[in-house]
């Protein structure tokens, strides 16, 4: 087993309401304007055989992930 | 004067106002930003919704707003607040009630009439209902999470736990029992055109304050 | 390789690209081509439904406003009026059903709103592939949740709707929503523009690079394969900018600060400011540096075709500009002034110091080419010959199958995650005929329903047509209100086949023929065409959205039986057959043509008799016959029943068979008498009596029982074991 973290982020370009109420009501908190907050998902697993990475992007493609409005990146431990 | 407070994403704060008066009593609107609570306020609702669209966490932004600073007060000095579906995610974000509220274990919205069992009949605001009332529950994060051999109980839900709480509770109350929070809607059921009157009893408490 | 040329990728024909020329005086820019290809498309411009879509009568006494705004909308008494439309959202939803279902809920919420109505309820007419399919699966349970997740967060209540899988639906699933809303007669508002001078400010969410029509086209046009990241995006909904969107709309529209009001759906900016000049008859110079952007070094098309979310568009006079930003402010909403209306007739917008676009704003909106539809009868099929349909070993078996089946059984799967109660004016809830919200701060209700006939419609469309509103009225009747205005969403394949093209003028000729039968305005409406692959085409799904007016909320009358002892009585003499019925589970034999004047009669009876209180309940027998009419409202109200039904040709059919023209009330026996001096001639045949913990019916020679624990374990199951 490898440990993999996957993060999967709002891909670019693509409305995050999160994120832009999040930025909002900071700024209302007093930490004034800040700029590109995106909110996304952290996933952490342990992966069997000898290529974690590629099972990860492949389960990324298949489930983890929505390609049409989602990016993905794969940390593996090592 | 009941306050009833708003915040962006709030849903339900006319239906809680309509039930203030169905209960004989006044409603005001008070806004998220507002430094105090309106002249006059006797009792405070915060109503059910999704304030701020439940980013981050159900009731975390709004919990941090201007105007909870005066809740807070309000109800330190013994006033009555009543916290419905998302305004009890907010009480307990603010910590004015104990417990948290996560998402359903059905990981769905659940929107259909529960009957509750009055836990303790003995809170300012619980005293007159009967000891099961039927009521709707709609939400998507009302599984509450905490500790109820340290918290006073109010509401459980009587045959199934539809949302998967700990110890089936719906809502809960402060120690000292002028706080309320639940996740069913209360002020839903007070016209028998719609179903039920059973919520009536927590608003006429409310307004007899 | 040959280019292909950019009109086509477009999805213009050469033909079209060929008119633009004369109308604009000059070829166009890249920028003016891509608006033209959004505006005469099917979507905005109806070329190839407008003809067909003047059958419709439009007009009635209670018709405030027809189809050609953003919503309809007709009088329900005291200076209130009732907005209403039905839209589809197919195509967005097959791409991404989450977001494409939750944005259409946005959508349709947006044209309510766009004619100073405040949204109160929300229905979705649903069609997928059999759940036997993954993929049919993956896409309802996703819409579903879409669905709930936006109008859950806006806080209208969705109070109803349809369901239906079919394999037809596999490739093109259908997204429709329904949306109703009230405003006073003198709040609403128009779209047209008018005063030159005043200012055009946009009004919620920034511009992105949303959408999936032709700006991707352009875009991938011009991007390189390095450039993904750049391409426009699926259209994510943000139902809490909504919200404030809503609440800061009509508080705005309350103080009178709207002199027109528009908003923003397919083809974005193009679509709503040409619609808005052109309806006005009047220009606008749009300044694109303006517009509040969501990322930089957006080009000017993207800009003004960009389908981002949650935004409107509205003309505001110059002196109260500080006062609609300092109110949106407030609701932390962006209000900026884009532009001025102007008197020349002509859409100019400007970027970077250059004019980018200028050509006559009724040139997109009105000069779209209309084509005929092309028309190729098909033969009605001969009815079902019985005797080639087996009967069912068991009845008491084949009926447990059919309440099992996810197009009889029960929808508190899909229902249970909407909520249908905020608001608190729902009266009848969903699991009946049609909902029941009462009118906010009145004694007055509306029914609601959508409804269609999709098999009837593909075997013999225009009685499938007329079938369609008849259910729609059934159900609206069910609750004691009165039918009192209509609106459409013709879901279709492709039109300029001939097939096709026939059944879209005969459906919506039956559509119409039955709703002036009723005397049912059409007051606004939505076309879908081209849903089809290779493989298959939808059936012809006309779907009906209708609102009935109860003048007392508190007679609603809904499916559950009340009381024990009531008699169970069928209003009505309809055929029950098994051709296209879901016994027999397919578009097999034809429907018998509704009788349209024995309908209405049944219809009004059944009005009467609720606004008389002599109906403890009524329920139309549609989708699985009487037999799971009975069940519904046996399990409805946790009693059951014990009939006979009236002699028929073979027990299967008298229990399963469909076709319209019955209602099943009850009512107390001593309400009988008074019941049948009401209707008439209409037939009112008393079948048995409410009580006991089983349904049993008695037909010809068979008497088949049903416990109601079984009866609700098949019913409640039927969805959620489709999806396991």
């Amino acid at each position: 087993m490898t440990r993999v973290i996957v993060t999967v982020m709002p891909r670019a370009g693509v409305l995050d309401p999160q994120g832009q109420a999040v930025a909002i009501s900071l700024d209302r908190l007093g930490f004034g304007h800040v700029d590109n907050l995106r909110i996304g998902k952290r996933i952490e697993l342990d992966v069997p055989g000898d290529d974690p990475e590629g099972q990860a992007r492949r389960m990324c493609e298949a489930l983890l992930a929505n390609p049409l409005i989602e990016d993905y990146s794969i940390e593996v431990a090592s | 004067m009941i306050a009833v407070v708003r915040f962006p994403g709030s849903l339900d704060h006319d239906s809680a106002a309509k039930a203030v008066h169905a209960a004989g009593g006044t409603a005001t609107f008070a806004w998220q930003d507002d430094a105090e609570l309106p002249a006059g306020t006797t009792g405070v609702i915060l109503p059910g919704g999704f304030s701020y669209g439940d980013h981050l966490r159900p009731g975390a932004i709004a919990s941090r707003a201007p105007i909870m600073g005066a809740v807070r007060r309000f109800a330190e000095a013994g006033g009555r607040v009543l916290g419905i579906c998302n305004g009890f995610q907010v009480l307990c974000e603010a910590g004015l009630l104990p417990g948290v509220l996560r998402t359903n274990t059905t990981l769905s919205f659940v929107c259909r009439q529960v009957h509750l069992d009055v836990a303790d009949g003995d809170t300012a605001l619980t005293r007159g209902l009967a000891p099961t009332i039927s009521v709707p529950v709609k939400n998507q994060d009302g599984n509450w999470l905490g500790d109820p051999a340290t918290t006073r109980v109010v509401f459980r839900y009587h045959g199934e736990n539809p949302l998967g709480s700990t110890d089936a509770v719906a809502g809960v109350a402060n120690a000292r029992g002028n706080v309320v929070g639940l996740m069913p809607h209360p002020e839903e059921a007070v016209d028998a055109l719609l179903g039920s009157t059973d919520g009536l009893p927590l608003f006429r408490a409310l307004v007899a304050a | 390789m040959t280019e292909v040329p950019l009109h086509r990728r477009l999805g213009l024909t050469d033909h079209e690209n060929d008119l633009i020329p004369g109308l604009i005086g000059r070829a166009p820019t890249d920028a003016e081509l891509m608006m033209f290809s959004l505006m005469w498309s099917e979507h905005c411009s109806y070329k190839h439904s407008k003809p067909v879509l003047k059958r419709f009568t439009t007009t009635g006494a209670r018709v405030l406003q027809g189809p050609g705004e953003n919503a309809g909308a007709v009088d329900v008494g005291d200076g209130m009026a009732v907005a209403l439309k039905v839209e589809s959202h197919n195509h967005p939803s097959a791409v991404e059903p989450f977001e494409g279902a939750a944005t259409g809920v946005g959508g349709i919420v947006r044209d309510i709103l766009a004619v100073g109505a405040r949204p109160i309820a929300l229905l979705d007419s649903l069609r997928f592939g059999a759940l036997t399919s993954a993929r049919s699966r993956h896409l309802f349970a996703r819409a579903v949740k879409g669905i709930g997740t936006y109008g859950n967060c806006i806080g209208v209540p969705t109070v109803g709707g349809e369901l239906m899988f079919d394999d037809r639906y596999e490739d093109s699933c259908l997204v429709n929503a329904m949306c109703v809303g009230v405003v006073s007669h003198d709040g609403m508002l128009s779209a047209s523009a008018q005063t030159p001078g005043n200012a055009l400010m946009l009004i919620g969410n920034r511009t992105g690079r949303d959408g999936i029509g032709g700006a991707s086209i352009l875009a991938s046009a011009e991007l390189g394969d390095g450039d993904a990241d750049k391409r426009p995006s699926v259209q994510v909904g943000d139902p809490f900018t909504e919200r404030k969107l809503l609440d800061c709309c009509l508080e705005l529209a309350a103080a009178d600060l709207f002199v027109a009001f528009q908003d923003l759906g397919a083809a974005g900016l193009t679509s709503a400011a040409s619609e808005m000049a052109a309806k006005g008859g009047r220009g606008l110079d749009i300044d694109l540096d303006a517009v509040p952007l969501r990322e930089e070094g957006m080009p000017a098309a993207e800009i003004l075709v960009s389908e981002s979310q949650e935004r409107m568009l509205a003309e505001v006079l110059p002196a109260d500009v500080a006062r609609v930003v300092e109110i949106c402010t407030r609701w932390q909403l962006d209000a900026t002034v884009i532009g001025t209306i102007t008197d020349t007739g002509h859409f100019v917008a400007r970027h970077h110091g250059d004019v980018v676009v200028d050509i006559p704003a009724s040139a997109l909106t009105d000069d779209a080419p209309v084509y005929g539809v092309a028309s190729e009868p098909q033969p009605i099929p001969a009815p079902l010959d019985l005797a080639s349909v087996a009967p069912p070993a068991d009845l008491a078996a084949a009926w447990r199958g059919l309440l099992a089946n996810p197009n009889v059984g029960s929808a508190r799967w899909v229902y249970e995650q909407y909520d249908h109660l905020v608001g608190a004016n729902t009266i009848v809830r969903p699991g009946g005929d049609a909902a029941v919200v009462r009118l906010p701060g009145r004694d007055t209700a509306i029914a609601i329903t959508t409804d269609c006939q999709p098999r009837h419609c593909e075997l013999d469309p225009r009685n499938g047509g007329r079938a369609t509103v008849l259910e729609a009225a059934r159900n609206i009747a069910c609750t004691g209100a009165r039918p009192i205005a209509a609106s459409d969403c013709l879901n279709f394949a492709n039109p300029e086949k001939g097939p096709t093209g026939w059944r879209l003028t005969e459906a919506v000729e039956g559509l119409a023929e039955a709703l002036e039968a009723l005397t049912v305005p059409v007051v606004s409406g939505n076309v879908s065409l081209y849903n089809e692959s290779p493989a298959r085409a939808i059936y012809p799904t006309p779907v009906v959205g209708m609102v009935g007016l109860l003048d007392h909320a508190e007679r609603a009358v809904g499916i559950s039986f009340q009381n024990d002892a009531d008699l169970v009585v069928l209003v009505g003499d309809g055929p029950a057959r098994l051709d296209a019925s879901e016994f027999l589970g397919r578009a097999e034999g034809c429907p018998p043509p509704p009788d349209l004047d024995a309908e209405v009669a049944v219809i009004d009876v059944v009005i009467r008799a609720a606004e008389a209180g002599l109906l403890a309940s009524a329920h139309d027998v549609s989708t699985g016959g009487i037999a799971t009419a009975l069940t519904e409202s046996a399990l409805a109200g946790g009693r059951g029943c014990r009939v006979t039904l009236p002699p028929g040709r073979r027990a299967d059919e008298d229990m399963f068979g469909e076709g319209g023209g019955r209602i099943v009330v009850t009512c107390r026996p001593s309400a009988l008498p008074a019941l049948m001096e009401l209707a008439g001639l209409v037939p009112v045949t008393p079948l048995g009596t409410v009580g006991g913990a089983e349904v049993g019916i008695t037909a010809g020679a068979h008497t088949v029982t049903l416990s109601l624990d079984d009866a609700r374990d098949a019913h409640e199951s039927a969805i959620p074991r489709a999806l396991a």
